[in-house]
């Protein structure tokens, strides 16, 4: 579904991702783990096509579609969710606003009947629900007042409203307590653990994995994907460490 | 005796187009639009100076005591703009701007104010967003008297400047003259561009780049209507304008 093939991207002068490559097929959930540095943000940003992020060589494709040679809209419009380590506060906007402007912005790229502001309100309600987040929390300016924990839980309604096809969640889990790490791991499965969709954890810890099970765990480091396995591949990472799983971290 | 014709060397004139200045007639400083509004009374006017509305507006308030007037504009015409309005605030009057400048090409756009508080406790609330790009100018002036006896007085003037290009800009510049000793007397001003994190994270979700702008732009210059009860038809001439961004 998601294929990634000898990705090469730099940001400024550094290149970050050195030859990454990586396939997810369809209802499968993969977990990427490494240590601070070894390009997890970069990756999900690549993918996104965060200005400032560019790629030098490879390609990654979504049902055979060219990611990369389209705009990060469009992009989005195509069926990739980028979850947000650091979502961003949009003073003057309500979620409300910005989320239908989303929906129907992607409606009409696949050219879909926008949403009515009630049948809005309906979905919107809904996927809040899923996620624990109060309604009211909603009609507030985009993350701005949240905490980090519901920043997080908006994100997921997010998710849920928008419907993606591939996720891409950057840390979803840092920030969280354990009840809430809960209600986004279950939020996460209710949305994305589907024969037709795919998930790409991007995560330091065995916690949500513990909720999210992964098919498959790959081992970032310095821009490549060095080692992959089952989800046993994550606890020998919880007991072991970097360097003791995964030699050529160091090297 | 005609008045001299201003130029830039005048302080209150600095940043507006001199080309402009030369096509001024004695008779366009002249032409004041003046209200009293008598003690009590709430008097509310919406300006929307677009395409047809470009040039020299001025207006002179004397508000009187416990009287309000409310004053908002959007100045989105595509050649040299000024809004000047001169204010007299007697006890416990208030007066509240909302001013928008915003627009692309080469034009100016300014909004000049000369508030004085003559009498004690009354309250004046200035708020003013520009939104420029192309090498368009938007300019804020704002005076603010306060005189001996207005004691209480509690004045704010905020200016906030969106340059969406390089090459746009916009200049601020706030004026205090306080004889009282026991006033409040705020002001701001900040020159940015926009949020590109804001700008990504909305492409992320589905947003098309101009819709993204739409939206960061309504948000900015919506500051200015704050005070107004229903804003929709100011709001849709400012983002109106933005249309015409390339």
């Amino acid at each position: 579904m998601l294929k990634i093939d000898n990705l090469h991207a730099t940001v400024g002068e550094t290149e970050i991702l050195r030859g990454l490559s990586l396939e997810i097929g369809a209802g499968e959930v993969h977990a990427i783990m490494g240590p601070n540095g070894a390009g997890k943000s970069t990756l999900a940003y690549t993918l996104g096509g965060r200005p400032g992020y560019e790629v030098t060589g490879g390609s990654v494709t979504l049902d055979g579609q060219d990611l990369l040679a389209i705009d990060p809209h469009e992009r989005a419009a195509a069926g990739l969710f980028l979850g947000f380590q650091y979502p961003v506060e949009i003073p003057g906007v309500s979620n409300v606003q910005f989320l239908r402007e989303a929906l129907n912005s992607q409606r009409k790229s696949r050219g879909e009947e926008p949403l009515s502001g009630a049948d809005f309100l309906k979905l919107a309600r809904e996927k809040a629900g899923l996620l624990q987040l109060d309604m009211d929390m909603l009609k507030r300016q985009v993350n701005v007042g949240f905490s980090g924990g519901e920043k997080k839980r908006a994100e997921m309604v997010h998710m849920g409203i928008l419907d993606p096809r591939v996720a891409v969640l950057d840390e979803t889990d840092s920030g969280l307590d354990i009840d809430a790490l809960r209600v986004v791991g279950a939020g996460i499965n209710a949305i994305m653990r589907k024969p037709d969709k795919a998930v790409l954890l991007i995560t330091h810890y065995q916690r949500l994995l513990d909720i999210v099970r992964p098919d498959r765990v790959h081992i970032l480091a310095k821009g490549r994907i060095v080692k992959s396995g089952g989800p046993e591949l994550a606890h020998e990472l919880e007991r072991e460490g970097y360097e003791g799983v995964a030699g050529t971290v160091a090297a | 005796m005609l008045a001299a014709l201003p130029t830039t060397r005048d302080e209150d004139w600095r940043y507006a187009d001199a080309a402009a200045l030369t096509a001024l007639a004695p008779a366009d400083l002249g032409a004041w639009h003046e209200a009293t509004l008598a003690p009590g009374e709430t008097r509310a006017k919406d300006l929307i100076l677009d395409a047809g509305h470009p040039g020299l507006h001025r207006v002179r308030l004397n508000v009187g005591a416990g009287a309000r007037a409310e004053l908002f504009a959007v100045l989105s015409a595509p050649a040299y703009t000024r809004l000047e309005v001169e204010v007299t605030l007697h006890e416990g009057a208030h007066f509240e701007l909302g001013g928008v400048t915003i627009g692309g090409g080469s034009a100016t756009r300014e909004i000049v104010t000369r508030v004085n508080h003559a009498e004690p406790n009354a309250t004046s609330n200035q708020v003013v967003r520009s939104v420029h790009w192309g090498t368009a100018t938007g300019n804020f002036l704002g005076r603010l008297a306060v005189e001996r006896d207005a004691q209480k007085t509690d004045a704010a003037q905020s200016f906030k400047a969106l340059l969406l290009e390089r090459g746009a800009s916009a200049n601020a510049k706030p004026e205090l003259e306080i004889f009282a000793d026991d006033v409040k007397c705020a002001h701001g001003a900040a020159i940015g561009q926009m949020d590109e994190a804001a700008r990504f994270y909305m492409a992320s979700r589905g947003i098309a780049p101009d819709a993204a702008r739409a939206l960061l732009v309504r948000a900015f210059v919506a500051d200015a209507f704050a005070a107004h009860g229903e804003p929709d038809a100011l709001l849709d001439a400012a983002l109106g304008a933005l249309g015409d961004m390339a």
